[in-house]
């Protein structure tokens, strides 16, 4: 089983808004318990070790440059 | 001794002189046991009963001072069953097999350690550590094998090609031992290893947790209770446990900035102790301190467990968190890897390279141990800001969602390893079902004998050599079998089904097992799984007792 990196949402703008609004209003600490929380959700949803473990590997390579190569971010 | 009670915590041992002490010349022992904790005793008392004359030495003359170890798990019990004290240690023993956990204020889920019927003994029993050690030296006693020697300190190790040299140190002065094998039992801080200049490797972690052992009357139920962040004891965990003789053990997670010294002093160890009991039913219940200590904890172990002829079991050659019991439990399941197979090479059946073998099995062993206990580690105490941060996400969704609750990791409690790469195993060729693979711990069943009486498999397997269990086999076929077996082990075949003395009546041993009629398992004399056919023929029988005897290269 591989993980899905096509497009595979079926309703891309009516997701990104419903997550969006899901943090209104919540201070940086809730929103980031709101995401480990999600996180939890999806990755049971999931299931398979190895499509998990291929979404992880999807999201680290994603990141930009300077965090991938292990420097700080600018200030 | 036994029928009246002992005070096992002040109990003394005599210092006694051996005869080896005047010695012109050095005596030589094929074993010496260093240390008289559960591991050396378990050791000792297996290889006794295996006919292997065993001399044990300890540098102090007491038993564990404080409760220390408490959960010994069903597998350690059906090992001190063959050991022949497993009957004592149940009957004074907490039986428990219940866990809640607690999040904040709130219970988030509860689990049952052993949930299905048909088991002799229970998934674990609490027992503060000096019993274990008082019955295991009594049921030495019992062993004329057994020469068991207090205050005799080893301080010098001289490890040769052929057998060690010791030095020990006793009130009497100084004497000069041989050994042909040297088992070094002698814990965490074993001088055995740092004497032969060897060390365990690993994570030490920057935590501190108070122990503290309670005396009181009160009504909580046998079960093990866990909190995160409670409220009487913010952003730290709690654990508590029920022992025999009214005591309970509670662990106070402290931080790595608490002061061990004056953590454990009873001013301010009872008012941790009164605020726990504040967020229960138990408010006014009152109590005494019996013991406090303050503790960090190490994932650690050698890189080897056997250095030539010396052999390193339990703490000595392991250490790991306290989180799911897995030091104690998995020290005395060492001591049982070792003793056979040391009792079959002292006795020429079986080549020094078997003992190979207990490196590679109980090193694989430990590795699974330090895994899970590092990993509860890191659940219990988290590192860094998003390890906290998944870990209150993990307890926040259990209160709710089933799923969550498999994440909660609040110790995963000692199983005993399956030995899945073991050299000793012979591969499958036949389909099985199940987790009775080769390398994995027989699990139990009960069984009824022909006379009406009910029995238990582990009870019905050979104290001393394998056993071939075989489900509805013909007689015939039974009798070529068995004598496969000559001149390669000591072979019990415990016939179960048609024709047999031992029925499967409620069908669990079959499920357990995925018997079908014809089906046989090989076990070894520490009950571990190494064969089994569909259809076994004395050729295939033959060739895996060489294999699980190291006599095949």
């Amino acid at each position: 089983m591989h993980l899905i990196t096509s497009p595979n949402l079926d309703s891309p703008d009516d997701f990104y808004q419903a997550l969006i609004d899901a943090h209104q209003g919540l201070s940086g600490a809730q929103s980031q318990a709101l995401n480990a929380r999600l996180v939890l959700v999806l990755a049971n949803h999931v299931g398979r070790f190895e499509v998990l473990r291929q979404a992880l590997a999807t999201a680290a390579a994603a990141a930009p440059q300077h965090a991938a190569d292990g420097s700080q971010p600018p200030p | 001794m036994k029928g009246r009670a002992v005070d096992y915590q002040t109990l003394q041992f005599p210092y006694r002189r051996s005869a080896d002490q005047s010695a012109p010349n050095p005596a030589r022992h094929p074993v010496v046991v260093v240390g008289a904790g559960p591991v050396g005793m378990a050791l000792a008392i297996d290889l006794a009963q295996r006919g292997v004359p065993v001399v044990v030495l300890d540098n102090d003359d007491r038993l564990s001072v404080g409760s220390r170890a408490i959960c010994f798990s069903k597998r350690t019990l059906e090992i001190f069953d063959r050991l022949g004290c497993g009957q004592r240690l149940v009957d004074k023993g907490v039986s428990w097999q219940v866990g809640r956990v607690f999040f904040k204020d709130q219970e988030v889920f509860r689990f049952d350690l052993q949930p299905e019927p048909g088991h002799e003994r229970p998934a674990f029993i609490n027992l503060q550590q000096y019993y274990l050690e008082g019955y295991l030296v009594e049921r030495a006693a019992e062993l004329p094998l057994i020469d068991l020697r207090w205050k005799h300190e080893v301080v010098a190790v001289e490890p040769g090609p052929d057998g060690v040299e010791l030095m020990v140190e006793t009130p009497d002065g100084a004497y000069r031992l041989r050994a042909d094998y040297l088992a070094a039992c002698d814990g965490s801080r074993s001088s055995v290893r740092q004497l032969i200049g060897q060390e365990s490797k690993g994570r030490v972690f920057q935590d501190r947790f108070l122990i503290a052992d309670v005396r009181m009357q009160a009504d909580f139920p046998a079960e093990r209770w866990f909190w995160f962040d409670p409220p009487f004891h913010p952003n730290q965990s709690v654990l508590l446990h029920m022992q025999p003789d009214q005591v309970w053990r509670i662990d106070f997670q402290l931080g790595w900035d608490a002061d061990a010294e004056a953590e454990k002093r009873p001013e301010n160890v009872l008012p941790r102790v009164r605020a726990m009991l504040a967020a229960t039913a138990l408010q006014d219940a009152p109590f005494t301190l019996e013991w406090a200590s303050v503790y960090t904890f190490a994932c650690l172990r050698m890189d080897h467990f056997r250095r030539g002829r010396v052999l390193f079991a339990g703490d000595a050659a392991h250490r790991v968190s306290p989180f799911g019991a897995r030091g104690a439990n998995s020290g005395v399941q060492d001591a049982e890897n070792l003793a056979w197979k040391l009792a079959r090479v002292l006795a020429g059946a079986s080549p020094d390279a078997l003992l190979e073998s207990y490196g590679s099995e109980r090193e694989a062993a430990a590795d699974e141990n330090l895994l899970n206990s590092s990993r509860a580690t890191d659940f219990i105490t988290p590192k860094s800001d998003i390890s906290r941060l998944f870990r209150d996400a993990v307890l926040e969704l259990a209160k709710t969602q089933a799923f969550a609750r498999s994440l909660v990791n609040s110790g995963r409690l000692s199983v005993p390893a399956t030995l899945h790469a073991s050299p000793l195993n012979t591969p499958d060729i036949d389909p099985f079902a199940g987790r009775m693979v080769p390398g994995a711990a027989a699990v139990d069943a009960p069984l009824l004998r022909a006379d009406g009486r009910p029995t238990w498999l582990l009870r019905e397997l050979s104290g001393a050599g394998f056993s071939l269990l075989a489900f509805s086999l013909s007689p015939d076929r039974l009798k070529a079998l068995r004598q496969a077996a000559d001149g390669v082990a000591e072979l019990a075949v415990v016939a179960v089904g048609t024709g047999s003395d031992l029925a499967d009546e409620r069908g669990l041993l079959a499920r357990r097992y995925d018997l079908q009629p014809g089906s046989a398992y090989l076990l070894r004399p520490d009950q571990h799984v190494c064969a089994r056919w569909r259809t076994p023929t004395p050729e295939a029988l033959r060739r895996a007792l060489r294999c699980a005897t190291g006599q095949e290269a």
